[in-house]
C-alpha cells in the first residue's frame, strides 16, 4: 500500500462550475432561454400563450452535458465503496442488448405477438428463482422499495386469505429506511427490533416482539454490518410459529451468490435489487428494478400479470425447468388467483430487466459464485488495511468501520480529496461514526490499496482540514442548511435571485 | 481474472494470493461465515456464455416478437422531461427527481392528499375511464391509508363535470382528471374541475404529459395542485411500458412531497452547487413516517427527458405538440372515410389518439389488422383506439388500406 497519500499528488481534480460571465461555460438554463408564442389549431382558451425553455444547439448541448459528467464521480471514475448500495461495474455490452429493437414494443401488444419478450421475462423469472431459491418471481416492481411494498402486500393478502387480520411488521433497527416506510405504506404498524450486542438479531428481543399480530419480519442477511445471521433457521421457525412470514431484503445478496439462498434459509418472500447484485446501472438514482420471489404457497398472490409457459405442462408451476434453447414453448400472461393487483402501470423497468438477463446469462453459475467470492475477499482485504477500527465480524461483502473521534461525514468529504468515493456514513447507528464500506468485486488489489491509503490519510488529518473538506472537487462544502431553509428548486428560482 | 470466474472481477492470481495471505485465509470459502444447515452446495444450472453469445441469445429470443406497426398509446407513447423543465411546463413550483411511472405518481399524489388534507375526508374521485394500470396501482397505494377511490362518469371522452359536481362533497380530499384523457380527448373543462375541487378544499391532481403540456393551458392556471404523468414521452422509445413518473406540485406542499428533491446552494467558496435537499421527508431519515418509501427512482430517464426537451427547444416542442393534434385529426378523418368505421367517436379535440367505432366487432377487426401487420387497441365491443406520432406516420397509408380491407 501507499504510505504517502497526499491530495497534492494523489487527487483527482474535478471540473468545476464557474459563475464567471467572461469565461466560456456551457451553462444550459440561464444563457439561452427562448419564449416562443404557442400557436396551434386548438381554440386559444385551451392553450397557453407562450412556452419558455432553454434553447440550445446540439453542439452546445453535447458540451453542456459532457461538462456536467466531468463534475461527477461515478463507478467508471474510480472506487465507489458506498455500503449497502453495491456500486458494481456495469458491463457496457448490456447497454446495446437492452435497446434491442425487437424488444422495444408497446406493453399493450397481444401475447401472441410478443412471444420473445414474454420468453425473456420467463427465463429471467426462472434465473432469479434459482438464484434465490424461490418458486415464483415477479419482475414488475420497478425498484427495491417497490419490491418491498409488493412483498408486504403479498404477506397482507396471504393473511387476509386466511381470515387472519394482523397489524404489525417487525424491522430490525439497523434495517434500510425503506423497510420501515414500505411496511407503513401497506398500513402496518412498525415494530423496531433492537440489535443484539454481537450486531445480530437478539433472539430474546425477537421473541418479545413476535405475536399473533406479526404479519412479517423483514431481514437482510448478511445484515447491514455484513454479518451473517447465524441463527436464521431458528429465527424463521420463531416467525413461522406465530403465523408470520419472513421477508428477505435483497440489498446484500451479493455476499451470498452460490453459497446460500434465502429460500433455503426459510424466507417466504424476497426482493432482488438488480441494480446492486446484477450490475445494472444505478443511473444517478435509477432506474433499478426490484423483482420479488416467493414460495409456491404465496405464488397465487403475485402481481398481475405474471408470465408462464403453457405448452410444456407448465401451467401450474411458475418456475422450475424452463424450455431450453430451440424448444417451442408458448408464453402467456395470466392473473394469479389472488393477485394483489399492480405495482407498476405496465410490466416494470423493461430496459433494466434485459440488462439483468444479459448479466446473469454472461456469468452463469461460476461467474456468479466468483462475484461473491471476490466481493467478500475485497471487503476483508480492505478492512485489513484500515487503521480505523472495524468493531464487528466476521463480515462478508461489506463492513462498518468507525471514524471514532472524527465526524464520519467530515471524514467522507475529505476522502473525496484523495480521489475516491467515500463510504456510506453515520449508518447503521450501532457503530459510532459509521463508515459503511462495500468495495464490490470490481476493485483490483491496486485500487483497494488506493482506497485504503485514502482512509488512512484521512484518519491522520486534523479537525480543521476535515471540517473544510473537500477542496479538490467540483463542489466544496455545500451549505445544506441554507439549501433546506430557502429551497431553490428550479432555474426560474435561480433567475429570481 | 480467474478462469470461469466473473469477467468483471479483475483479480490476477498473484493479487488473489497476496490478498488471501493478508487476511489469513486459504481460500475465499474460508471467509464465508455460513452455518452448514443453510449452505447451498448445489448449482443454479445457469450456463456461462461469452459476450457475443449473450448478444446472440437475446437476439434469438426477441426475434420471436412479431414486427408490427403499432398504433398504440393509452399512456405509453413513442416520442420525452427533467425537473428543471417540468417546472416550466406545469407552472407549479416544485418537481421531484421522478417517480417510477405515471401510475405510481398518481398513487403518491393520493397519499400526499392524506398529509395535506384539511378535513377528515377520505374520498378520492377519479374518472371511470382510466388506464387500467393507473387505477390498479392507485388502489394499492391507497390501500394502507384511510382513503376510498370512487369513480365519476365521463361524457363524450372527457369528464362529466355536472356529475362530478353532484358527487363531490366535504369528504372529498382529491379529484383526479386527465388531459388528454385515456381516450385521447383534450379536457376542455379542466378549470371548472379545479374550481369544483377548490370549493371543497380537495386537492386537484391533473394527469398529463410534457409534450401535451407544452401547448395546453398551464396546469397551475387551471387550478391544479399537483401534476402527474409519464414524462417518458420524451427521452425513451417504446420500452414495454418503462417510463418515468412526472410529479410536480405547488410550493405549499414542499415539505410533504414524496421522493428526492434537488436544490441549488452555495459552497464554502461561493460557487454554485447542487444538492439533494429537504431529505428529512425521506425514508432513510424519517423511516415509517417518511412521505414515501421511494429511494431508487428513474433519474437516468429524467436525464434523457431533459436532454430531449432541450434538444427540441421551445419552438420544436410546440411544433411537435401541434403535430400531435393535427396528426390525430387527419388520421381520424381518413379512418372516418373507410366504410364500416366512424371516427372520432368523441366530438372533442384529440391529442395523438382517438377512438373509432367499427361496424364489425372490434376484436375481429383488430385480429385482422394484426394479421395485416398493424397493432391497435380494442377498447369496446365496437371500438378501437388508434394512436399516431411521427414514428408511425409513414405507415399510415398502408394502415388505412388494410383497415379498408377488414372493416366490412
Amino acid at each position: 500500500m501507499t504510505d504517502d497519500a497526499d491530495p497534492e499528488t494523489f487527487a483527482y481534480d474535478q471540473a468545476r462550475w464557474t459563475d464567471d460571465d467572461e469565461r466560456y461555460e456551457p451553462l444550459l438554463s440561464e444563457k439561452n432561454t427562448d419564449a416562443v408564442e404557442v400557436e396551434t389549431s386548438l381554440p386559444d382558451e385551451l392553450t397557453r400563450d407562450e412556452l419558455e425553455l432553454p434553447s440550445l444547439s446540439e453542439p452546445e448541448l453535447a458540451r453542456h452535458y459532457t461538462r456536467l459528467s466531468e463534475m461527477n464521480y461515478g463507478v467508471d471514475s474510480g472506487p465507489f465503496p458506498l455500503g449497502s448500495c453495491t456500486m458494481k461495474y456495469n458491463p457496457k455490452f448490456t447497454e446495446d442488448v437492452a435497446v434491442h429493437p425487437d424488444g422495444l414494443v408497446h406493453p399493450d401488444r397481444s401475447a401472441d405477438t410478443v412471444q420473445g419478450t414474454l420468453r425473456l421475462q420467463y427465463e429471467l423469472q426462472d434465473y432469479l428463482g434459482r438464484i434465490g431459491g424461490m418458486d415464483a418471481v415477479t419482475l414488475q416492481p420497478p425498484a427495491g422499495a417497490a419490491g418491498e411494498l409488493t412483498g408486504i402486500l403479498v404477506a397482507r393478502e396471504y393473511h387476509r386469505a386466511n381470515d387472519d387480520d394482523r397489524s404489525e411488521v417487525i424491522v430490525p433497527e439497523s434495517a434500510h429506511g425503506t423497510n420501515f416506510a414500505s411496511a407503513a405504506m401497506a398500513g402496518y404498524d412498525v415494530v423496531t427490533l433492537p440489535s443484539g450486542e454481537d450486531g445480530r438479531v437478539d433472539l430474546e428481543a425477537l421473541a418479545a416482539a413476535l405475536s399473533e399480530e406479526t404479519a412479517a419480519l423483514m431481514l437482510t442477511n448478511p445484515n447491514t454490518l455484513g454479518l451473517f445471521e447465524r441463527d436464521i433457521v431458528e429465527i424463521a421457525e420463531m416467525v413461522h410459529d406465530v403465523g408470520g412470514l419472513l421477508y428477505y431484503d435483497g440489498a446484500n445478496l451479493n455476499a451470498l451468490l452460490g453459497r446460500a439462498r434465502p429460500g433455503d434459509m426459510g424466507f417466504d418472500i424476497m426482493h432482488y435489487n438488480v441494480h446492486k447484485t446484477f450490475a445494472t446501472p444505478h443511473g444517478g438514482g435509477g432506474p433499478g428494478a426490484g423483482p420479488v420471489g416467493v414460495t409456491a404457497e404465496l405464488a397465487e398472490f403475485l402481481p398481475d400479470p405474471h408470465v408462464r409457459c403453457v405448452s410444456q405442462g407448465d401451467t401450474d408451476r411458475l418456475s422450475g425447468q424452463s424450455p431450453r434453447e430451440g424448444s417451442d414453448g408458448t408464453y402467456e400472461r395470466y392473473t394469479p388467483d389472488n393477485s394483489i393487483g399492480k405495482l407498476h402501470g405496465y410490466a416494470g423497468n423493461w430496459l433494466v430487466l434485459v440488462k439483468t438477463f444479459a448479466y446473469v446469462a454472461r456469468l452463469g453459475d461460476e461467474g456468479l459464485a466468483d462475484a461473491s467470492a471476490k466481493a467478500v475477499l475485497n471487503a476483508n482485504y480492505l478492512a485489513e488495511q484500515l487503521e480505523y477500527e472495524v468493531p464487528f465480524g466476521p463480515f462478508h461483502h461489506e463492513f462498518v468501520a468507525s471514524a471514532g473521534e472524527q465526524d464520519a461525514a467530515d471524514a467522507a468529504k475529505r476522502m473525496l480529496d484523495y480521489g475516491v468515493h467515500p463510504p456510506t456514513t453515520k449508518w447503521p447507528e450501532i457503530v459510532e461514526e459509521a463508515l459503511m464500506t462495500e468495495p464490490t468485486e470490481a476493485e483490483t488489489k491496486r485500487s483497494l490499496d488506493q482506497l485504503a491509503a485514502a482512509f488512512n490519510a484521512v484518519r491522520g488529518d486534523d479537525e480543521e482540514t476535515l471540517e473544510t473538506a473537500p477542496e479538490w472537487t467540483a463542489a466544496g462544502r455545500i451549505d445544506q442548511v441554507a439549501a433546506a431553509r430557502d429551497p431553490e428548486l428550479s432555474w426560474q428560482a435561480l433567475d429570481e435571485e | 481474472m480467474t478462469a470461469n470466474g466473473s469477467p468483471y472481477a479483475p483479480h490476477t492470481d498473484a493479487d488473489r494470493e497476496a490478498m488471501l495471505s493478508a487476511v489469513g485465509a486459504d481460500d475465499e470459502e474460508a471467509l464465508f461465515d455460513i452455518p452448514d444447515d443453510v449452505r447451498f452446495d448445489g448449482e443454479f444450472g445457469i450456463e456461462a456464455r461469452g459476450e457475443r453469445a449473450v448478444r446472440s441469445l437475446v437476439d434469438r429470443t426477441l426475434s420471436a416478437n412479431d414486427d408490427l406497426v403499432e398504433l398504440l398509446g393509452r399512456g405509453h407513447y413513442d416520442h420525452y422531461v427533467p425537473s428543471m423543465v417540468e417546472v416550466e411546463l406545469t407552472g407549479l413550483g416544485v418537481a421531484n427527481c421522478s417517480m417510477y411511472d405515471a401510475a405510481t405518481a398518481l398513487g403518491e399524489a393520493a397519499t400526499l392528499a392524506t398529509r395535506v388534507r384539511s378535513t377528515s375526508g377520505s374520498r378520492v374521485l377519479v374518472p371511470e375511464r382510466l388506464q387500467k394500470g393507473r387505477r390498479r396501482v392507485l388502489d394499492n397505494y391507497v390501500s394502507g391509508h384511510d382513503l376510498a377511490v370512487e369513480t365519476y362518469p365521463m361524457d363524450d371522452g372527457t369528464a362529466d363535470v355536472e356529475a362530478l359536481a353532484s358527487l363531490a362533497d366535504e369528504e372529498t380530499v382529491m379529484v383526479y382528471a386527465e388531459t388528454p384523457t385515456v381516450r385521447g380527448a383534450i379536457e376542455e373543462r379542466a378549470d371548472e374541475i379545479g374550481t369544483l375541487a377548490d370549493d371543497f378544499d380537495a386537492m386537484f391532481v391533473l394527469g398529463s404529459d410534457p409534450v401535451a403540456l407544452s401547448v395546453l393551458e398551464e396546469p397551475a392556471s387551471l387550478g391544479a395542485d399537483v401534476v402527474v404523468g409519464d414524462a417518458a414521452t420524451l427521452g425513451v422509445p417504446t420500452a414495454y411500458g418503462m417510463g418515468i413518473g412526472l410529479f410536480a406540485c405547488r410550493e405549499g406542499y414542499l415539505r410533504q412531497v414524496p421522493g428526492r428533491l434537488v436544490g441549488a446552494a452555495g459552497d464554502d467558496t461561493g460557487r454554485r452547487t447542487y444538492t439533494l435537499t429537504l431529505q428529512t421527508r425521506e425514508q432513510h431519515i424519517r423511516r415509517e413516517r417518511a412521505t414515501s418509501n421511494i429511494c431508487t427512482n428513474q433519474a437516468w430517464v429524467a436525464l434523457r427527458t431533459a436532454m430531449h426537451a432541450a434538444w427540441l427547444g421551445p419552438d420544436r416542442l410546440v411544433e411537435l405538440a401541434g403535430d400531435c393534434v393535427e396528426r390525430a385529426r387527419e388520421l381520424a378523418a381518413r379512418v372516418d372515410g373507410v366504410d364500416g368505421v366512424r371516427a372520432p367517436v368523441h366530438d372533442r379535440h384529440h391529442f395523438r389518439e382517438f377512438v373509432a367505432r367499427t361496424d364489425r366487432p372490434a376484436p375481429a377487426v383488430a385480429d385482422d389488422l394484426q394479421a395485416a401487420g398493424y397493432a391497435v387497441h380494442v377498447v369496446g365491443d365496437h371500438e378501437i383506439q388508434l394512436c399516431t406520432t411521427e414514428t408511425n406516420e409513414d405507415a399510415l397509408d398502408g394502415f388505412v388500406a388494410a383497415l379498408r380491407e377488414v372493416a366490412r
